[in-house]
């Protein structure tokens, strides 16, 4: 598997990354020798084994149905980097 | 690929200039779970608080933090399973669903993808026409809800709110069986019905706690099937019903022009009652679903979803089938007489050794008749059940008259008191005294002799008698001993 110019541009819309068309060619490079070194796997024959979840067989722990949290809109929205009367405020976003 | 093996009946059919058009409906409901806390952090799942007050460093997505679920989502997301009548999965997995947008601080939404929770299911529809549609459920599974955006507050900016952000919901799958925008309202309303019984989503659709996706796609029919299109985020069971139609005519004219159906995302506009094109294609979207490495596989035993399974209520079609069997009411009463579990229980309650078809009719004609005029609902009832039972009873010993007891109805409703006692007190007992009625015939006949004469050629003037005398009488006068003494008195047969 191997990745062309225009994937590597749309994953990185995708992703929000701003990527400029000189650094198309060498990211392109490092994403292929990643997936090349990724493909190496696919050598094995797993055909007979259980994606693994979990190194220690455990169940996923659960929490009890009780408000614990929530009570801090200064807290969350402290780091934003535009806040008013408690709600993030960011660029006009219109569908 | 699905295969539409139900052809619409043709009554179902639109016509178009160069043809019959058949309508395949399918539809994504999300159903906000009925919980305390989110999915997968301690907030509180309250509506209309302030801004970002529901909200902890888990659901604003800040590094470091990690995802812990509710186990009382997940029972819930197997009551329901099991009320659809579905095959419960005692392992499913949490998968992320990467797309980008302000009101979703994660960059992703916990959801599953390949391994639901709950698979194939199925709801019965109960149409006007007494046919029962069977639409197959494809699948239910968890997923967080987003924020919420609000792009009204300034020209520059959007405002964003987190309180949804990490709440529970359902997704529930349809398969495409629906042939029809009734068939498709009938469906959401049925599954609302559903979860208020089981208790795991209020439906209040005016709050968005219950919204639909709509596929619409339209063929020839029992033809080829169409190109489909998705109208996103219906908030009622009417508006799910406009866009049906609208868009099922937007479609058919295209294609009678020659033209071809994109597939695309759509918005339907309750204000112009119109679909419109909600994404280019060049944003088409690629989730990149993958599964969520903070979370292990969820999984619980049959003895699990068997004991949630022991503890689930009576649900709609189980207790309409015992209402049929046990009260005797027809299938369309104890269809609506079970539309609420509330409602159900209150004409249980009035039905309990009583004449259960009356009851039924009271039930239905004057209490809901009201309710529905008030724009309460059952819960909000002025009057108990108790009274209306009361009421019933009154009638069945004869004590008063079918009229007189929507008159007491009244009465109850607005002022309250017992049924019996308010009888006794403004004197609304029937006459059944037949000196008394026949004084008042007598008085009648004496005031119109010209009448009297009219009745000999033409008989159908006894009801102006009988009204006459109801009308001396306050209509307290039992009307078939006043039909027969006024029989009597004017010699008629």
């Amino acid at each position: 598997m191997s990745v062309d110019r225009s994937t590597v541009v749309r994953v990185a819309h995708l992703a929000r990354i701003r990527v400029a068309d000189e650094e198309v060619d060498k990211l392109q490079g490092e994403l292929n020798s990643i997936l090349g070194f990724v493909e190496q796997l696919a050598e094995l024959d797993v055909s007979d084994v259980e994606p693994l979840t979990s190194i220690v067989p455990i169940a996923m722990k659960k929490r009890t149905d009780v408000v614990t949290d929530g009570g801090i809109p200064q807290k969350v929205t402290m780091n934003a980097p535009l806040a008013e009367d408690d709600f993030f405020v960011v660029p006009k976003v219109v569908e | 690929m699905f295969t539409a093996f139900r052809t619409a009946k043709p009554s179902q059919f639109l016509k178009g200039a160069t043809g019959d058009w058949e309508i395949i409906i399918g539809l994504e409901v999300h159903a906000q779970v009925a919980s305390n806390a989110k999915l997968f952090s301690g907030a509180s799942t309250t509506f209309g608080n302030a801004p970002n007050h529901n909200v902890s460093l888990v659901d604003a997505a800040m590094p470091g933090m990690l995802p812990v679920i509710n186990a009382e989502c997940v029972a819930q997301a197997v009551r329901t399973g099991l009320g659809l009548e579905a095959e419960i999965n005692l392992k499913s997995v949490f998968d992320r669903k990467n797309y980008f947008y302000p009101d979703l601080p994660q960059g992703y939404q916990i959801s599953q993808y390949k391994n639901p929770i709950v698979g194939e299911g199925v709801i019965r529809l109960d149409m006007p026409d007494g046919e029962v549609v069977e639409v197959g459920v494809e699948r239910l599974h968890l997923e967080q809800d987003a924020g919420k955006s609000i792009h009204d507050q300034s020209p520059t900016h959007t405002y964003v709110d987190l309180n949804r952000s990490g709440v529970a919901l359902m997704e529930i799958v349809s398969k495409p069986d629906m042939r029809s925008a009734d068939e498709a309202k009938a469906y959401v309303s049925k599954l609302r019905t559903i979860l208020r019984y089981l208790g795991t989503c209020d439906g209040d659709m005016e709050k968005g706690n219950m919204r639909a996706d709509v596929n619409v796609s339209v063929r020839r029919p029992g033809g080829e099937l169409g190109t489909r299109c998705e109208i996103k985020n219906v908030n009622s069971i009417r508006f799910v019903g406009q866009a049906i139609d609208y868009e099922a005519h937007r479609q058919i004219g295209i294609l009678e022009d020659g033209g071809s159906i994109d597939q695309e995302t759509r918005l339907f506009d309750p204000g112009r009652g119109e679909t419109r094109s909600m994404r280019s294609k060049e944003e088409a979207h690629d989730y990149r679903y993958f599964p969520d490495p903070d979370l292990l596989p969820l999984e619980f035993t049959r003895a699990y979803v068997d004991e949630l399974k022991a503890h689930l209520p009576e649900l709609p079609d189980a207790k309409k089938a015992r209402f049929i069997a046990d009260y005797g009411v027809t299938p369309y009463d104890a269809m609506v007489l079970t539309l609420e579990r509330a409602s159900a229980d209150f004409f249980e309650a009035v039905a309990k050794g009583r004449d259960a078809k009356l009851a039924a009719n009271w039930v239905i004609n004057e209490l809901f008749g009201r309710l529905n005029k008030e724009g309460h609902g059952i819960d909000a009832s002025p009057v108990s059940a108790d009274q209306l039972g009361g009421i019933v009873d009154l009638i069945v010993d004869g004590t008063i008259s079918g009229k007189i007891a929507k008159d007491l109805f009244e009465i109850v409703w607005a002022e309250g008191g017992d049924p019996r006692v308010l009888v006794e007190t403004r004197g609304l007992k029937q006459v059944t005294d037949t000196g008394a009625i026949e004084a008042a015939v007598d008085a009648v006949i004496a005031a119109n002799p010209d009448k009297v004469e009219q009745i000999k050629v033409k008989p159908t003037m006894a009801g102006w008698f009988v009204g006459q005398v109801m009308k001396q009488t306050g209509g307290k006068a039992n009307p078939q001993a006043v039909n027969e003494i006024l029989k009597a008195k004017l010699g008629l047969d």
